[in-house]
């Protein structure tokens, strides 16, 4: 079976620090990961390689060229073959852009596909959004916040996680499924595959590989703009004290009592 | 169709077995505030299967109009139905605004029904606001990890969509009798758009409050050292009226459920009293708290940037000075009685 798996590049928000002066984002040795949920997506994709042997899995990255390095490392973890989507035309996108561009792609290079698998949301952006658009382009049902996914036949049997429950899908191929990022630890390279993943080949897409209409790719192509971004207000500072214990509780009963909590 | 001809502003109302998801009302209550800025009216929409007492309740909360879809091939949530319902409903009634929560069930519904409209939607926004000039919505949001905020504009398409984040907007208060205009919505042949098979549902089964529900949250971090001394919290949260929440190292050392997480990968909650227990505070637990009326900090290192959020800070061992807290509590309470 042929799985696609979309994955994009983000900067590790864990790693970003705030500037205690101005409030601002200091964006410097900020190091680029492989989007946690995508990799989880990779990883659930190779596991039904593992059961499947004669499973192809086709990596898609739509980013600046420095995204060759995710496509590299997914090379690294076992995937067959990996698409960088880049070209200038394409910057500015939200996700309705971005959507319609991956979907697009995939449509018109990579036409044979029995599943779709995208994380559910990268670290950058938080949306959620780009892997059900994507089914939405295409016509597919899709799942999001997949815990596990199964490949029975020519159905897929997903772990739909939702805040106090989970349903058991049974959804007929091709789908679109998006993975969470703790459903499983994803595989580390191999020092063979990384031998591997720099004799293969990153195709790269650009906006005339793909038939797609202007008015549907960058900024053109996205419904929405950002109006202005700003670092979060800061809080006024309250009070802060060191005593012994006791005189610690005292003064949180105090305190309690002056705002009317007991 | 120009954008002008789109008017009212339009919720979309979860229920999960005839139970309305309390974002739902927040929902309600800023929408009822856009409407008025607009000079327009809110229409709730809600969809399931024998929900025929859901109407009413909406009405007291601020919905001027419900649509309703009672069907039994929508009685359950699944992408495709709910997206073709939500799709029929916006082309035939035209809303400028229509707004979900950013739940796991929003979260997957507003991207498709957005792409289907060919509009934009602007993720888990915790302020919309009306811009006086040009009357357009103002949607902001955290992004990059809750570093930054952002604010976005969906200048030329409708409607203009968001998912908010539970536990932000405020609901409004309850009017006893508060009438709405009721339409049964038929939507021809709905079964044929169910695509998928529900084989199994599992429930997670809880006896604790829901920390968004709670008016007072103890939270645990790493510095409770072990599950057990989440115990000393829960005694504290008995002894106030409120209930044991925790930061994510807390969740990922596996000393509490997840459904217990506070910040931008777990709950956002805005209590009375958010008591912050040896978390030191990274900016995404703070994102989901920082909104508390008041926020008490006990943190044996002076320099947690829990303290910056705190109204009071105290630099100390919460071991021990929680249980102290806890017994005083507890006579203050016996004098009373």
């Amino acid at each position: 079976m042929n799985i696609v798996v979309c994955a994009k590049q983000v900067p590790d928000t864990t790693e970003v620090r705030l500037d205690p002066e101005t409030g601002t984002l200091i964006r410097e040795g900020v190091p680029s990961i492989m989007n946690p949920d995508d990799k989880a997506g990779l990883e659930a994709a190779l596991q039904i390689k593992d059961e499947i042997p004669d499973t192809k899995i086709s990596v898609v990255s739509m980013g600046p060229e420095q995204a060759d390095d995710v496509l590299r490392e997914a090379l690294a973890m076992g995937a067959d073959e990996a698409y960088l989507v880049t070209d200038r035309r394409f910057g500015g996108a939200d996700t309705w852009a971005t959507s319609s561009t991956l979907a697009a792609t995939i449509k018109s290079i990579l036409g044979d596909y029995d599943l779709i698998i995208t994380g559910r949301q990268a670290i950058d952006g938080d949306t959620a959004q780009v892997g059900p658009q994507i089914a939405e382009h295409l016509g597919l049902p899709n799942v999001s916040y997949a815990e596990d996914i199964k490949v029975e036949g020519d159905h897929v049997i997903v772990k739909r996680q939702y805040e106090d429950s989970s349903d058991i899908l049974k959804v007929p191929m091709p789908a679109l499924i998006t993975a969470l990022g703790d459903m499983n630890e994803p595989r580390y390279m191999t020092p063979g595959g990384i031998h591997d993943a720099y004799q293969k080949e990153v195709k790269i897409i650009t906006r005339d590989d793909i038939d797609i209409d202007d008015g549907n790719i960058g900024l053109k192509g996205s419904p929405t703009r950002v109006k202005q971004s700003f670092p979060k207000p800061l809080k006024e500072p309250g009070k802060v004290v060191e005593f012994e214990p006791q005189q610690s509780a005292d003064f949180v009963i105090e305190k309690l009592k002056e705002k009317f909590i007991i | 169709m120009s954008k002008e001809d789109y008017k009212g502003v339009m919720v979309f109302v979860q229920q999960v077995d005839g139970e309305i998801t309390p974002v739902s009302f927040e929902l309600l209550g800023k929408a009822t505030e856009l409407a008025k800025d607009l000079d327009t009216k809110v229409t709730a929409v809600v969809i399931g299967n024998d929900i025929q007492d859901l109407p009413p309740v909406l009405a007291e909360y601020g919905a001027d109009r419900v649509l309703v879809i009672d069907d039994p091939a929508v009685k359950k949530y699944m992408t495709e139905p709910y997206v073709h319902v939500m799709h029929t409903v916006i082309e035939d009634y035209k809303p400028e605004i229509v707004l979900f929560g950013a739940t796991a069930i929003g979260r997957d519904l507003a991207p498709r029904v957005s792409a289907r409209c060919h509009t934009g939607l602007t993720a888990d926004c915790t302020k919309l606001e009306i811009d006086e000039n040009d009357k357009g919505l103002m949607m902001t949001r955290p992004a990059f990890g809750g570093n930054l905020m952002a604010t976005i504009l969906c200048p030329d398409h409708r409607p203009q969509m968001s998912t908010v984040r539970p536990g932000v907007m405020q609901k409004n208060e309850r009017v006893p009798g508060r009438k709405a205009e009721v339409i049964a919505v038929d939507i021809p042949d709905l079964e044929d758009h169910v695509n998928m098979e529900i084989i199994d549902q599992i429930k997670n089964i809880t006896d604790k409050m829901d920390i968004q529900d709670a008016n007072v949250l103890v939270s645990g971090g790493r510095g409770m050292q072990s599950p057990e001394n989440f115990k000393i919290l829960e005694e504290l949260a008995d002894a106030l009226g409120g209930t044991v929440s925790s930061s994510r190292a807390a969740v990922d050392a596996g000393w509490v459920e997840k459904d217990r997480q506070v910040g931008q990968t777990g709950k956002t909650v805005r209590p009375n009293l958010y008591i912050a227990v040896g978390i030191s505070g990274a900016i995404q637990h703070l994102a989901g708290m920082e909104e508390s009326d008041v926020i008490i900090a006990i943190n044996k290192d002076e320099s947690a940037p829990i303290f910056s959020v705190a109204d009071y800070g105290i630099v100390g061992d919460g071991l021990k000075i929680v249980p102290l807290i806890t017994e005083a509590l507890k006579k203050e309470q016996a004098e009373k009685e």
